[in-house]
């Protein structure tokens, strides 16, 4: 199926199919469930889930993926720093440390987490795990 | 400021325009930090998710604009199933109150993070007067 069939109306029609998922009951509530840090979308391709973060200034390094279960945990700091002689007008961007977990209502198979950090977004691909999958039972 | 405090979530503000744009979508002001130091002023603006070569920074009569897009081709035949936050290019202008050398202005973008070296103008340069 073709989500997004017009091309002129993309951006519009991929933010309106996500201002209709927003904070849908997908995400089983967990102590860091909706507003905790960073702000997460999630997505589904064929068989598997992708998470989206946007981590902007968040260094490869100071990021910390784990994964265990239907749980995953993201990690880490997040710094933003000005010269010492710097006299500061405008200060809006946050810093500070985050640590959140989410439980997914699906197994995922955690051997095969794949996760890429580029530009400020973090995406993780979750594949769902084998023995999860629907099967289609024949009807004798 | 500490790193040992927790990290808050800020809403993603909208931009409110003056006009209209011609092509439908939503556009998200950057959060920004401004300083200034003795030779220029920098301007650094979170975007993440744009890439280098769709960034924009022009300045004109003092006004600062930049423009990030952000290619939301990659979101293709991805079915949103929990969103907290809605994907959208970023636009912001600012006015500049002193003068900048114009040809000095350089930029660069790591981890969705753009900063903009705004050198000053030689005219505008503090000079340090000897007392006879």
């Amino acid at each position: 199926m073709a989500l997004f069939p017009d091309p002129f109306n993309t951006l519009l029609g991929l933010q309106e199919a996500l201002e209709t998922f927003r904070t849908s009951g997908w995400l089983q509530s967990s102590p860091s469930g909706a507003g905790s840090y960073p702000p997460i979308n999630i997505f589904r391709k064929n068989d598997e889930y992708i998470l989206i973060a946007e981590v902007p200034g968040i260094n490869k390094s100071d990021l910390d993926v784990q994964v265990k279960g239907r749980t995953v945990r993201l990690s880490g700091s997040k710094t933003a720093n000005y010269p010492e002689n710097a006299s500061l007008h405008r200060r809006e961007r946050l810093s500070g440390r985050f640590d959140r977990s989410v439980t997914l209502p699906v197994e995922i198979d955690a051997d095969g987490v794949k996760a890429e950090c580029h530009g400020g977004i973090l995406a993780l691909s979750l594949p769902r795990s084998e023995r999860d999958k629907p099967r289609s039972i024949k009807i004798g | 400021m500490s790193d040992t405090q927790p990290l808050a979530v800020r809403e993603k503000q909208e931009l409110a325009k003056k006009e209209e744009q011609t092509v439908p979508g939503r556009y998200f002001v950057p959060p920004a930090d401004i300083f200034e130091t003795d030779d220029a002023l920098t301007v650094i603006l979170e975007v993440p998710g744009v890439e280098k070569n769709d960034i924009t920074v022009a300045l004109e009569e003092d006004v600062l604009r930049v423009e990030g897009k952000i290619d939301f081709s990659k979101y293709q035949g991805m079915e949103p199933v929990y969103t907290e936050y809605i994907v959208g290019h970023y636009a912001r202008r600012f006015a500049l109150s002193g003068k900048i050398d114009r040809d000095g202005i350089a930029a660069q973008l790591d981890d969705g993070v753009l900063a903009l070296k705004l050198p000053k103008a030689k005219e505008a340069m503090p000079r340090r007067i000897a007392i006879n």
